[in-house]
């Protein structure tokens, strides 16, 4: 124990840069998939063609390892090995892969009676993707944004492998100095706490936006 | 008034869901829609808000086209209730209520104090307002959506199978209070179902349609129970069609016997104030099986007859008090006479129709 507490003494502020670094490099790559996972979601959904390609293409780029992929990259877009573009490149390819199916799978989830209802009261067709198909896909969508979060947490350790940043480095580190634990133990728990807090959150937001999914049957 | 003139919808596989329907739906009645399964029927309901687009012809409503105007600001207009209700899951019952005041720019605050009188007036306490749909019963969403269509006060309503979802019981609530709201407000209905019973009970007019699309008859429910266009309609009216149509006969012109009268050894008993207590016979006291008073129709005066172990229907005033009996050859008399009225009534129609086409 008061190793680990001489090992933040002395090395607390490179722990810390790990760290944000790491928020960022999980966190902004899945904000992007989000984003653009809705317009595509919703192609998904309507248009039969388009949900074969796109949802094969995303089972694909789920399979490719996430080291290959981090190693692939830079050959493809001619970035540097080093630049964390790669990484969030990478991860937001697997967020996306995983949010757009599940966007699609919320829309597919709304009942067609309700926006056959909306129609009828003379909703034009934005609004009604807005304020109607959109947030009750939500609760569905919201649970794959859980999954995409907590997913990448993880992944981003593997980054450290190939020399990128994020609490991984702390467990290259370890295995360097002869499986020195300290810095083992403090990534450990830190990248499983950032899981934590991430899904936390996203629960809050999702319990904030729907409190109708909530209120249950009679 | 709305009507239909010509109109098809054919789809692009060759499937023809409404074939060259033409009928006017009378302004301020209840038009009911009713058929099987794949007649063509809820068709036909959303193509007058064009959820639909016919494929020929034109459906006007007050002599204006419907296509003249944007979808949106047409179907605004016109209230419409689905099956299953079709609230909004993700909103309260206050804000469903007020979904298309708040679309034609009312403020939300507005809106929601007027829909909060809209669902007392459908039968909903106002306080059931914050709650989601998922909190309500079946019955109490329908309800919802019913106030739901109304709150812009739209002239027409449409209605596709609005009761089918709900039991009997809930059914029979939902059709009473249906028919107690276009008392007051006496708005365009077109309602679809395909029971022809909840058609008869609610329309003014019922068009009948067949499988295939055709318009089998449209006429008033008394009609349709009493001339059916063709087989078609006189299976879908059912066997006991006579006696159904009874309800549509008033009870007022039959002849009455005095309460002392003796009917096959019976005769009715009455407490200190006049009201009936039984039939007293040789084998002591008899139930009555219920009264009737004025205003009553045929089917109910039969129904009693059919019941009393007198073969008397004992009519009651508005204390209670019997102050009269309906005999079972008395009511064969009257329904002689109610039926040969009425046929001879028929027959006059389609002469003048005749005439006037």
């Amino acid at each position: 124990m008061s190793e680990i507490w001489n090992y933040l003494e002395t090395n607390g502020s490179s722990v810390l840069t790990a760290l944000v670094q790491h928020i960022w490099l999980a966190l902004l790559p899945v904000a992007i998939a989000f984003v653009l996972a809705l317009p595509l979601g919703a192609l998904v959904h309507r248009y039969l063609p388009v949900r074969h390609v796109a949802l094969t293409t995303g089972s694909v780029v789920y399979t490719v390892p996430s080291l290959a992929l981090l190693l692939l990259l830079p050959g493809v877009l001619g970035t540097s090995v080093l630049d964390p573009t790669n990484v969030v490149i990478a991860l937001t390819l697997y967020s996306l892969a995983l949010l757009v199916r599940t966007t699609a799978d919320g829309l597919d989830a709304v009942d067609t009676t309700v926006l056959q209802a909306a129609t009828a009261m003379g909703y034009r067709p934005l609004r009604r993707w807005f304020t109607v198909q959109l947030p009750l896909a939500m609760p569905v969508v919201l649970t794959g944004l859980r999954v995409a979060t907590v997913a990448n947490v993880s992944m981003v350790s593997v980054a450290a492998l190939i020399g990128i940043g994020g609490l991984g480095q702390l467990f290259t580190r370890g295995f360097q100095l002869g499986f020195y634990l300290p810095p083992i133990v403090i990534g450990l728990v830190l990248s499983v706490a950032l899981a934590v807090v991430a899904d936390v959150l996203i629960v809050a937001v999702q319990r904030g936006i729907t409190p109708w999914a909530r209120a249950g049957g009679r | 008034m709305i009507e239909f003139e010509g109109v098809t919808k054919r789809y692009p596989d060759g499937t023809v869901a409404v074939e060259d329907l033409s009928l006017k739906v009378e302004t301020g009645r209840i038009t009911v829609f009713v058929g099987p399964s794949g007649c063509g029927k809820t068709t036909a309901l959303r193509m007058i808000n064009r959820m639909i687009q016919p494929t020929s012809g034109r459906i006007l409503i007050d002599g204006d086209d419907v296509t003249s105007r944007p979808d949106a600001d047409l179907r605004r207009g016109i209230g419409y209730v689905i099956q299953g209700a079709g609230l909004f899951p993700h909103r309260t019952v206050l804000d469903n209520v007020a979904t298309v005041p708040v679309l034609q720019g009312v403020s939300r605050r507005e809106a929601r104090a007027s829909a909060r009188e809209l669902l007392e007036r459908v039968g909903l306490s106002a306080n059931l307002g914050d709650r989601y749909p998922s909190q309500l019963s079946g019955g109490q969403q329908q309800r919802v959506g019913v106030a739901r269509a109304l709150a812009a006060d739209p002239p027409v309503l449409l209605m596709d199978e609005p009761f089918s979802a709900v039991d009997p019981v809930v059914r029979d609530d939902l059709q009473q209070e249906l028919l107690r709201l276009q008392g007051d407000l006496g708005k365009t209905i077109v309602l679809v179902t395909h029971d022809i019973d909840e058609a008869i009970r609610l329309g003014d007019k019922v068009a009948v349609f067949a499988q295939g699309a055709r318009l089998a008859q449209y006429a008033a429910p008394a009609d349709l129970l009493a001339v059916p266009a063709d087989d078609f309609v006189s299976s879908l009216v059912g066997r006991d069609r006579g006696f159904r149509g009874l309800g549509f006969a008033d009870g007022a012109e039959i002849a009455l016997k005095p309460v002392g009268h003796t009917v096959d050894g019976l005769t009715l008993e009455l407490d200190a104030d006049g009201r009936p207590v039984g039939w007293r016979g040789p084998d002591g006291l008899l139930p009555t099986e219920g009264t009737f008073s004025d205003g009553a129709n045929l089917r109910t005066i039969t129904d009693l007859v059919i019941l009393s172990p007198a073969g008397a229907a004992v009519r009651v005033d508005e204390h209670g008090r019997a102050d009269g009996l309906v005999l079972v050859e008395d009511l064969a008399g009257r329904v002689r006479t109610q039926q040969r009225e009425r046929l001879a009534a028929l027959t006059q129609d389609q002469v003048e129709e005749a005439e006037a086409g």
